[in-house]
């Protein structure tokens, strides 16, 4: 039997039942659209958390002082000095896949200027910590190795300061700001970088040369935190090793004592975010794929109320000569198109969603041309699937007792 | 002559739960080409047991059945399908039209089924048979828009599109007031006379006289055969009083 006969066959009946095919196909357009909703979202919203810690530095590494046990109770780190400005110099001086690396010492407290105030936090680095962290100047410039030698009073504010401090919009360049009791002059604006991935705000930031923070405000002489840049993308779990091996060396700690500090990149916080994601994911492409069986199922229903309602039109193509393989061939191709051309606009219909909300949600647009590979063959997979049994009553069917249906 | 169809004692049992129907009782009878055979019997007689078996749509219990020189007896259910694709033309009473299927395509069905024939052979085939029972300017219209008489003569072009040996019509005037049936009656007569063999199932004495030969079953057997004085059914039709439908 000719296949594009029979093709033309299936084309004829579906064509001949418009609505019904229309009803039949919905199930599969939902099921595929959702699918493919679920699986593009998911890898947006992977792709932005990417992006989001792409704008931290991919190459960033921090280190932080340890948890603080004391007779196993976890009493935090507010305590530990452990970091110092040595260790900073220790990682400048001997680390070879480190590119830059800066001290940080951080406080909050209310920002004033004029009649205007902001509860802000006040970052403290080196004049490479704007590099580190991948902020950029929008107007006016960084603040130097002199100013960090001399703990100059001045500071660089970000966008969301600026508004509220300065919310005439008058220039802030030049002008003195006090955070808590402290004067600083702004001499830089950040370039804004928006809500990161969990929601906060990073331009609500004032960043001040790490030995002011800690002489005028803090009067401390440890640090928080260190921050770091590898040389590259690739060389960033080498450069957390060196790091570590540096700071065992500098605080003296024997092969038998554990870290008194901890090493992050951003690489693992990536890992430990895409792969919550990914969980996410495939829970809600398996929900989407059980509305795709149920759409299945409607087919094989519908398919089997068309074999009892066409059985005179089975018994007439018996007696014109259809063989049992090409009733078969005919209602497995009848479903087969139904549900390509369904998983079809299923397809479009959730690409079209996936837009939409990753838009809404300011997320990066992604064609997974897998998901769209799968839902396809899974398309033709259904369509086989659930219309074989449909297919095989109707070849079964004896043609003289199909002739005299009513 | 060339016989196109040959029975030999044929049988046809039916299990009926523990009972046995013994609906054909060794029926023997040949058609040569050219025939026009009328099967006439009540229901019960077996005429539509003989019909089905005639159309290959069902296999006897034992006897011999040729058409067209090949045996049909012992052939599988897809050598029967070919058998029906390349050999018979069946007529129904209810037509059996595909709904929302035009004219055309109803009549191209058939040859959908025979992978040697083109799509443009296909095509000037179906038309030609319209043309034959005179519907080419109806080729496009659906069943629903076409009249009980022109539903039956788009069958009979579906029936000829094949070529085939014989023309199998089962009570294919069942449907249709006398008027139309004298016309249907008459196509088939023009047909027979340009060479059409055709085997006719009816229970109507009335129309078995259009045919030139009848055969009666009764009860499983053969009770008569025998030709017929045939009447023209054009005639017929003349003689008819005029309808008030005009």
């Amino acid at each position: 039997m000719n296949f594009f006969n029979l093709l033309k066959i299936a084309l004829q009946a579906i064509k001949r039942n418009k609505t019904r095919a229309l009803l039949t196909m919905l199930g599969i357009i939902i099921g595929i659209g959702a699918v493919i909703t679920m699986v593009s979202l998911g890898q947006s919203s992977k792709q932005s958390i990417n992006d989001q810690i792409s704008d931290m530095g991919t190459n960033l590494i921090t280190v932080r002082r340890a948890w603080n046990r004391r007779a196993g109770v976890n009493v935090g780190t507010t305590n530990v000095q452990t970091l110092k400005i040595a260790d900073v110099n220790a990682i400048a001086d001997r680390a070879k896949y480190i590119a830059s690396v800066s001290p940080v010492v951080s406080s909050s407290g209310q920002l004033i200027y004029g009649s205007n105030n902001w509860p802000g936090s006040i970052q403290g680095g080196n004049e490479q910590f704007l590099s580190i962290r991948k902020f950029a100047i929008a107007s006016g410039t960084n603040f130097t190795a002199d100013d960090v030698r001399s703990s100059a009073k001045v500071c660089i504010i970000g966008k969301t300061v600026q508004d509220n401090l300065f919310p005439d919009g008058e220039s802030p360049l030049g002008k003195v700001i006090r955070f808590g009791r402290i004067p600083l002059k702004v001499i830089g604006v950040l370039e804004s970088k928006g809500n990161n991935q969990m929601g906060q705000d990073q331009d609500d930031i004032v960043i001040a040369p790490y030995t002011t923070v800690q002489k005028r405000i803090l009067a401390v002489t440890y640090l928080q935190q260190i921050v770091a840049s590898a040389v590259g993308e690739n060389y960033v779990d080498l450069a957390a090793m060196e790091i570590e091996n540096i700071l065992r060396g500098t605080h003296r700690l024997t092969a038998d004592k554990d870290n008194d500090f901890e090493v992050f990149t951003q690489q693992e916080m990536l890992e430990t975010m895409t792969s919550v994601i990914g969980f996410l994911t495939i829970l809600l492409a398996f929900i989407a794929a059980i509305s795709l069986l149920v759409g299945g199922i409607g087919i094989m229903n519908i398919m089997l109320v068309t074999v009892t309602e066409r059985t005179k039109e089975i018994g007439l193509r018996m007696s014109i000569g259809a063989t049992k393989k090409d009733i078969i061939q005919q209602f497995l191709y009848e479903s087969i198109i139904l549900c390509l051309i369904g998983g079809l606009v299923g397809i479009l219909f959730g690409l079209g969603a996936s837009y939409v909300i990753s838009s809404a949600l300011n997320w990066p647009f992604i064609i997974s041309p897998m998901a769209v590979g799968i839902s396809f063959v899974v398309c033709a997979a259904t369509g086989i699937f659930f219309g074989l049994y449909p297919a095989m009553k109707a070849a079964s069917l004896d043609p003289i007792q199909a002739l005299r249906y009513e | 002559m060339n016989e196109i169809l040959k029975v030999e004692n044929l049988r046809r049992v039916f299990d009926v739960g523990a009972e046995k129907v013994h609906a054909l009782k060794g029926i023997s009878f040949t058609v040569t080409e050219n025939e026009f055979v009328s099967i006439m019997g009540t229901s019960g007689s077996g005429k539509s047991t003989l019909l089905n078996i005639l159309g290959c749509l069902d296999t006897p219990t034992s006897g011999e059945y040729y058409i067209d020189g090949i045996s049909v007896s012992d052939r599988t259910k897809d050598e029967l399908s070919v058998i029906r694709n390349r050999k018979i033309g069946f007529v129904f009473q209810a037509y059996n039209l595909l709904a929302r299927t035009s004219a055309l395509e109803n009549v191209e069905l058939p040859l959908l089924y025979n992978s040697s024939i083109s799509a443009s052979e296909r095509h000037e085939r179906a038309k030609h048979a319209l043309e034959l029972v005179g519907l080419q300017e109806r080729m496009y219209h659906m069943p629903n828009q076409l009249s009980g008489g022109q539903q039956q003569r788009v069958a009979i072009a579906r029936a000829l599109v094949n070529d085939p040996v014989i023309l199998l019509a089962d009570e294919a005037t069942g449907n249709l007031d006398t008027r139309t049936s004298y016309e249907i009656m008459s196509l088939f007569q023009e047909l027979n006379a340009q060479g059409k063999t055709i085997a006719f199932v009816t229970h109507e004495p009335d129309i078995a006289v259009f045919t030139g030969r009848t055969i009666q079953l009764r009860d499983g057997h053969i009770v008569k055969d025998e030709p017929v004085k045939t009447q023209s059914a054009r005639a017929a039709l003349e003689a008819l009083p005029p309808s008030d439908d005009y």
